[in-house]
């Protein structure tokens, strides 16, 4: 394993009085995939958000532990939050385009972080190739996002996040509303780019995280399970409850 | 330097809404400045059940206009009210889509023309006809009910309608697959679970009727007396004020001015009413 | 006597038809009888002339001017004000005590009767403000009058904005205010154009607050703190006071055309608004 990236330090997440992270402590290498994965409901998607503050949002949440980002606490009183959502990607469930073109899609961030509009137009088409949406696309940038389909909006999301240059890629189950295709083709992507970026997905499907994945992680209940190499976890967990999961015995 | 940014922008939304808060205030001080040094002068049950308005003898007593107010407003419910559910009900069960897409707009064309418009086209019409057939000098309190009747239509019709159509769809299906029929289910059920959007539509309707001023001041006959039947002349708390705020001085202008105190107090009330009624709905 | 349930319902069915059918019946009479009489009255000369000798003669163009300049104003004023609050009650805050105070404030400046805002307009503008009977203080009085209107308008279209283009946006990096005026407003904005449309009808249509506010005079006005008539103000003293019918008619007709010219373009958004697939 490589140098962290993110560790995690006794991490307890509530909302209100519900506690939906329990004494989490995990270590991310920088330059790999790491999966985290569980049935619904186990503090999955909060860890995801809590990693880009996208938390905050929400009224009536408390966050107990450290976040360490290459060695700093996220949730420390001088981090700047949208700074850090500039270094910390997010692609969602579902597709989002926003209702602009695609152009303007990807250069969103840019645009909101003041960045010079020079580079603008490289920054897309580099994002959009490391998505391996430039060809599909490359003719029509500025036509509505909309329009394209699931699977091409899904990697516009991916390219808006890539524009940013960020260090980690967060993403929320990315693929759960895709067909197969598109899917491959977004796991492709992402295999092929994680020399350069720390990404933390989650996935819909234990396979998935078997197919790309060099690290794994297990939650259930807000508690991490077991963590270590993919191959490792799921073929042989240390864990009866991890074997249960990934054989399929609950879900 | 973004976070500077960030918070002033939070303030000045701040402000900018509260500027809303401060109309309200500062309308409600006017008004009330202006308006209850008269009515302390006078006395509060003098100027409310006072017989009688003559602003040269420093006479102010509004219960002539608070009895045309309430007449000619019951009127236009009575009137108004069973067409305009009838309206929504058509709108919302039994109109054909192209109609409803007719009826909407013209609704909205009848909510939009200017009040003074109804005024006048009541005193061409509705005035010569009660006064040939009914009697009268056909300036009454029938002809300002009619007239608001015609004017509050719309506000009933348009939120009666959304009520109805805001009812979840099993309520109908259910109905009608125990074998009442349409109207049955109409008037047992849906009417009846549809009743607090109703009766909100139905008092901002009321609302509407007290505060209306020029569509009546035409057709009323502006006559200060008790009226003692719908086809007397008869002046409202609005129409008193419209009349003589232009040439009205000293005493005479404050009294108005309670006047309008007066007004004010009844539509808050209205008001609060409504709101009340539309939040338990929504508690529900 | 009971009827039986078939017979209640061809009644009940009948009734309601009819209910409907004199609706448009109404509508079409008040409407057909003033263009009728009104539209012959409208002729170049009538749009650009100013009214002379009482309105007796000439034509109605300062009131145009006047109704123009009062709607502007007021809109003017109302539009950041109104939105600004929109704002502030979806994306600022939670609901609590201040959103609920604020909420009340829109609702009951919302059910004032249009004379109350009269006498306050001329209270507060045209006396304690020194204003005089201005466009200045028909304009601001009017404003007052619209706010809640584009308050609720607004809010609604900015609640159907779907989150997560909020989510999207600050995702990215942006700030509060960066993520609405690029993520919620554009989206949002049919919708507020729509409310705006709705307050100018309103603002064209008023008279009792406009004719205690902005007075009656009939010259064109040459600034904003000019006194002036608008085209309902002028069409109600010309009937009220019997001055000219030819002239009462033609205003009205050109109210009602300007009016209906502004529903269609209302309708128009909204259809163009449903249409981009909410």
């Amino acid at each position: 394993m490589g140098r962290t990236k993110i560790e995690i330090k006794g991490l307890n997440f509530f909302y209100k009085d519900k506690q939906a992270i329990r004494g989490l402590n995990i270590e991310i290498p920088e330059n790999e995939i790491t999966a985290v994965f569980g049935p619904a409901n186990s503090g999955i998607t909060t860890l995801l958000r809590t990693l880009n503050r996208l938390s905050d949002l929400i009224y009536g949440t408390r966050v107990e532990g450290e976040i360490l980002l290459d060695g700093k606490n996220i949730f420390g009183a001088d981090v700047s939050v949208t700074e850090l959502r500039q270094r910390v990607g997010m692609v969602f469930d579902v597709p989002t385009p926003l209702p602009m073109s695609i152009y303007d899609n990807i250069a969103l961030g840019h645009r909101m972080a003041k960045r010079p509009k020079a580079q603008i137009n490289e920054k897309v088409e580099t994002a959009l190739k490391m998505a391996a949406l430039w060809d599909e696309v490359k003719d029509r940038l500025h036509t509505p996002a909309a329009r394209l389909s699931g699977g091409q909006q899904q990697r516009l999301c991916i390219a808006r996040v890539l524009a940013l240059e960020p260090e980690v890629i967060l993403l929320d189950r990315p693929c759960s509303a895709l067909d197969p295709v598109s899917t491959s083709k977004i796991e492709e992507s992402l295999s092929r780019i994680k020399d350069r970026y720390t990404i933390v997905i989650a996935p819909h499907t234990v396979q998935q995280a078997g197919r790309i994945a060099g690290r794994a992680a297990f939650m259930l209940m807000g508690e991490l399970i077991e963590y270590g190499d993919t191959s490792d976890v799921l073929t042989n967990p240390k864990d009866q409850r991890t074997s249960d999961y990934v054989t399929g015995r609950f879900g | 330097m973004k976070n500077m940014k960030e918070k002033l922008s939070g303030r000045i939304f701040l402000a900018v809404a509260l500027s809303t808060l401060s109309a309200l205030a500062v309308i409600t001080v006017f008004i009330f400045i202006k308006g209850l040094p008269i009515i302390g002068k006078v006395g509060v049950l003098d100027f409310v059940f006072g017989m009688k308005w003559a602003p040269s003898e420093g006479a102010f007593g509004i219960f002539p206009m608070i009895v045309g107010s309430v007449a000619v407003t019951l009127g236009a419910v009575i009137i108004g009210v069973p067409v305009a559910l009838c309206c929504s009900v058509f709108l919302a069960e039994f109109a054909p889509v192209w109609m409803r897409n007719l009826f909407r707009p013209a609704i909205q064309l009848l909510a939009g023309i200017p009040s003074v418009v109804y005024g006048f086209w009541g005193v061409i019409f509705i005035v010569p006809f009660i006064r040939d057939y009914l009697g009268g000098p056909g300036l009454s309190i029938l002809a300002g009910s009619v007239i608001l009747a015609i004017m509050i239509l719309p506000t009933i019709i348009s939120i009666s309608e959304v009520s109805i159509l805001a009812l979840p769809r099993y309520y109908k299906e259910g109905a009608l697959a125990l074998g009442l029929t349409h109207w049955q289910t109409i008037r047992s059920l849906l009417v009846p679970a549809a009743k607090s959007g109703i009766v909100a539509a139905v008092i901002l309707g009321i609302g509407r009727a007290i505060g209306e001023t020029m569509a009546v001041i035409m057709v009323l006959g502006n006559a200060v007396a008790l009226p003692e039947s719908i086809l007397d002349p008869v002046r409202t708390l609005t129409t008193n004020i419209g009349i003589e705020m232009g040439y009205a001085s000293g005493e005479h202008q404050e009294a108005l001015f309670a006047t309008g105190v007066v007004l004010f107090i009844i539509i808050m009330i209205l008001n609060a009413t409504a709101q009340y009624i539309v939040r338990r709905k929504r508690a529900r | 006597m009971r009827l039986d349930s078939k017979t209640a319902e061809k009644f009940a069915k009948a009734i309601i038809w009819s209910a409907a059918l004199l609706v448009i019946a109404v509508l079409l009479a008040v409407i057909i009888y003033i263009l009728a009489k009104g539209v012959p009255e409208i002729s170049w000369d009538f749009l650009s002339q100013i009214p002379r000798s009482m309105g007796r003669s000439g034509g109605i163009s300062s009131t145009i001017i006047g109704t123009l300049l009062v709607t502007l104003v007021a809109v003017a004023v109302a539009t950041p004000f109104g939105i600004g609050t929109a704002f502030y009650l979806t994306e600022y805050t939670r609901e609590g005590k201040i959103t609920r105070v604020i909420r009340f404030s829109a609702e009951s400046l919302a059910g004032i009767p249009s004379i109350v805002y009269g006498l306050f307009g001329f209270i507060f503008f045209v006396i304690y403000l020194k204003l005089g009977w201005s466009i200045l203080s028909g304009g601001l009085t009017l404003a007052i009058m619209i706010l809640p209107t584009i308050i609720r308008t607004t809010e609604e279209a900015i609640l159907a904005v779907p989150y997560m283009y909020r989510e999207v946006g600050f995702s990215l990096g942006g700030t509060r205010w960066q993520t609405i005026t690029r993520a919620v407003f554009p989206s949002a904005l049919p919708g507020i154009a729509n409310g705006i449309i709705l307050s100018i009808g309103r603002c064209v249509a008023e008279t009792a607050a406009v004719i205690l506010t902005a007075g009656s005079a009939l010259q064109m006005p040459e600034s904003l703190f000019s006194p002036a008539r608008t085209m309902a103000v002028h069409f109600y003293i010309l009937a009220r006071e019997g001055i000219s019918m030819e002239n009462a008619f033609g205003t009205a007709a050109l109210l009602i055309i300007l009016i209906f010219i502004i529903n269609v373009v209302f309708n128009m958004l909204v259809n163009r608004f449903v249409a981009k697939g909410r």
